[in-house]
């Protein structure tokens, strides 16, 4: 289907099902009860879900495919955002030219970027991405918002206000950002018993577009230009022996990343139209790595999983507090009850930070290719043990280097 | 003249921060061949030792003094340290006012065995893997040192003053034949500088002049001949990486005054250091001291008037816009020898 294998399209169709029954998945519990707090189907939090798939999707095509480890992401983030909000400014609430903007403005910025960046590899490139990335938020924070020349509107973070142009904005149009009419922030409760699910319009747009670069990259990772940026992963240096300039190639794949950081962007200020600076600080690009680390870089789904996954963990580990875990180990006698709440406690909360750094740590060190390759080891060991025969060696070969 | 002057001077505690750390990363660099994103953290940990310090030093107990009386008529209660009551309130006074000097020799010994547990614990582990899997490791590490610092002391940042006898400012001026109140300069920073060169000393003279600097030299230049020569080379280096924590570490101590420590000081710090060690050359010791008072004295000149009104914001990206153009026309850095991480 759509010139995928089999294999591939099932992974979309799954993933396909999965986007659009989550708000059905997401809510397993009903309203009231105990667990509701760990329910994650709620707009706010489902669109962020999909924005940041996009973006790790997007930093996988870069990181994955070739290894250039890019620390620079959130600038391309934070100026779709910027870009996204001037439209709404100018033209109108309408999220189709915002997009659009947002997703070409953070092309050429990080065609710019790439350009300067690619000239060197490895840790250089990680560090010149990184003094880029820096350069954008401090411009962003202080000089761009000077009274003359306003682009970013500073701490205060770029927004609409009511005397701004907006030249189309037609009168009946809704005030708030919008597609053809159809607000974002319109949502549909169903209530089946005691549940409720939300059906979020502006989680459904994100939905289609994650889908669609879902597609996309697929496409990428099965072409031949995919082909050729795995060649540069596993040696730049042969390639270049052979004759072959790489250089085209990595800076298409880096503007293509730089465009779904774009795209997420822009979603970004879509559901919620404020731009602030902080979206283009560096620990924002190291929360994308973190995304596609702990999901596994370089596979399809990856990237997915983990951006779901850090969103999902954050928000559960926030809400848990003492009392909670009060009732859980309420079983437990009680001092050992008290013992076991103080040992967990600096680790929910405000201490998710430092749940998410052990986990992080715990999977460069022992799984590093993420919670697929943990996937894939957890099947083949149920395997190993329903056919009851241990798989022979196999005879891996290392390169001749 | 005296306008220059004093942007260099404004310079050097910042530009002392950065040599000091960027020294103790080309030094782990240098050795092991570690991108170790985790120094920032080192740095963040020092000056916390030095909190830590003054936190034990103020454990005080309670009398309750009959003689006085608070405002609502009931007897005082009057907090004693223990250092003081234990050395008299004279001397025990003076040991809490110098709490952060003399948090240097509470903090080596702490320093070199983090960075001891650190290298054996789990950089160890990662020198066969690639460079892009030791920055995300040790950055998963500063993550959750930070996060651990930040449980323990809180979010908000901690007063650490220096003694009394250095606080103020002099005026540096009147003693080099200007005029009075023309450089004016906080004491605590001329410490400051003066730490940072006898430490940079210290590092330089023990790696010149000892047969251990000599042979983690030979190291340096050469791992697998030294290791062939029957010398333990791994163990030197590991030494050599406890150091580098003790570097940034005494760092951090001595910066607390001039900056109270916050638990995400560190990681403020570390991506500028990591633009000083590139500017100076990866590997390159005196390249990154130069390059580390070099940046902060670049720094200081251009948040004067003149600079950010001639270009706006200058002040902001000075460091980056250098380390950009060097990487670009200069890949090897200052300083920075043939042949070491050129790729």
């Amino acid at each position: 289907m759509l010139g995928l294998n089999k294999k591939d399209t099932s992974l979309l169709i799954i993933v396909g099902l999965l986007t659009l029954l989550a708000p059905f998945i997401l809510n397993p519990f009903p309203e009231g009860s105990a667990m509701a707090q760990f329910n994650a189907g709620y707009p706010d939090l489902m669109q962020r879900f999909v924005i940041f798939g996009i973006l790790a999707i997007g930093f996988n095509i870069l990181f994955g495919l070739t290894g250039y480890l890019s620390f620079g992401h959130a600038a391309f983030l934070g100026v779709g955002s910027y870009s996204a909000v001037w439209m709404f400014k100018l033209l109108s609430y309408n999220i189709i030219p915002a997009i659009a903007l947002s997703v070409v403005v953070a092309g050429l910025f990080s065609l710019l970027i790439g350009f300067v960046s690619l000239r060197r590899s490895g840790i250089y490139f990680s560090i010149l991405t990184l003094a880029f990335a820096q350069m954008s938020f401090a411009l962003a924070y202080s000089v761009l918002s000077n009274p003359k020349f306003n682009l970013t509107n500073g701490e205060t973070g770029l927004q609409v206000y009511a005397d701004d142009p907006q030249i189309l904005q037609g009168a009946n149009a809704p005030d708030l950002p919008h597609l053809f009419g159809l607000p974002m922030r319109a949502t549909y409760t169903m209530d089946v018993g005691a549940w409720s699910f939300d059906f979020n319009a502006g989680y459904y747009l994100c939905a289609v577009i994650m889908m669609v670069v879902f597609y996309l990259s697929i496409r990428i990772f099965r072409s031949p230009f995919g082909m050729m940026l795995r060649a540069v992963k596993s040696n730049q240096q042969r390639m270049n022996y052979t004759g072959l300039n790489s250089k085209p190639y990595t800076l298409a794949a880096f503007v293509i990343s730089g465009m779904y950081a774009g795209l997420a962007g822009g979603l970004m200020a879509a559901m919620d139209p404020l731009a602030g600076a902080e979206r283009m600080q560096w620990t924002a690009s190291g929360e994308v790595v973190l995304m596609t680390i702990l999901g596994g870089t370089g596979t399809l789904i990856g990237p997915v999983l983990g951006a779901g996954f850090i969103k999902y963990f954050e928000n559960i580990f926030s809400k848990i507090n003492d009392n909670v875990l009060h009732g859980w180990f309420a079983f437990l006698p009680d001092g050992l009850e008290d013992a076991v709440v103080f040992l967990i406690h600096p680790f929910i909360g405000k201490g998710w930070h430092l749940t998410l750094g052990i986990l992080f740590m715990l999977v460069v060190i022992y799984l590093p290719g993420g919670l697929v390759e943990g996937g894939q080891r957890l099947l083949n060991r149920l395997k190993r043990k329903k056919t009851g025969t241990d798989d022979a060696p196999s005879g891996k070969t290392e390169p001749a280097e | 003249m005296d306008a220059i002057l004093l942007q260099i001077l404004n310079g050097l505690d910042k530009g002392s921060a950065y040599a000091l750390i960027a020294l103790g990363l080309t030094l782990i660099f240098g050795t092991l061949g570690v991108v170790n994103f985790a120094h920032g953290a080192l740095f963040m940990i020092g000056a916390f030792c030095a909190v830590t310090l003054q936190k034990l030093m103020n454990l005080s107990y309670v009398t309750i003094d009959e003689s006085q009386t608070d405002f609502l008529g009931n007897p005082l209660k009057v907090e004693t340290p223990y250092i003081e009551a234990w050395f008299g309130p004279e001397f025990g006074a003076t040991i809490i006012d110098w709490s952060v000097p003399l948090a240097i020799l509470f903090a080596i010994p702490i320093m070199l065995l983090v960075g001891y547990v650190m290298e054996r614990g789990l950089i160890k582990h990662f020198y066969k893997r690639p460079h892009a899997d030791q920055i995300l490791v040790t950055f998963g590490l500063a993550i959750v040192l930070q996060e651990i610092v930040k449980y323990f002391f809180g979010a908000n940042p901690i007063q650490t003053p220096p003694p009394d006898a250095l606080s103020g400012s002099i005026d540096l001026g009147t003693m080099i034949g200007f005029d009075p109140n023309a450089i004016i300069y906080p004491i605590w920073r001329l410490v400051y500088f003066g730490f940072a060169v006898a430490i940079i000393g210290a590092v330089f003279s023990f790696l010149q002049f000892t047969t251990f600097g000599m042979v983690v030299r030979a190291g340096m230049a050469d791992r697998e001949t030294v290791g062939l020569l029957g010398i333990n080379i791994d163990r030197r280096f590991t030494i050599m990486f406890g150091i580098a924590a003790a570097v940034a570490g005494l760092a951090g101590v001595m910066y607390g005054p001039l900056n109270p420590p916050n638990y995400h000081m560190g990681m403020d710090f570390l991506v500028l250091s990591f633009v000083v060690v590139v500017v100076g050359g990866m590997g390159s010791l005196p390249g990154a001291v130069l390059a580390g008072f070099l940046l902060g004295i670049l720094e200081s000149f251009a948040s004067t008037t003149w600079a950010t009104t001639t270009i706006p914001g200058i002040n902001q990206i000075i460091i980056y816009l250098v380390a950009i153009i060097v990487l670009l026309t200069r890949p090897r850095g200052l300083m920075g020898r043939k042949g070491v991480m050129e790729e």
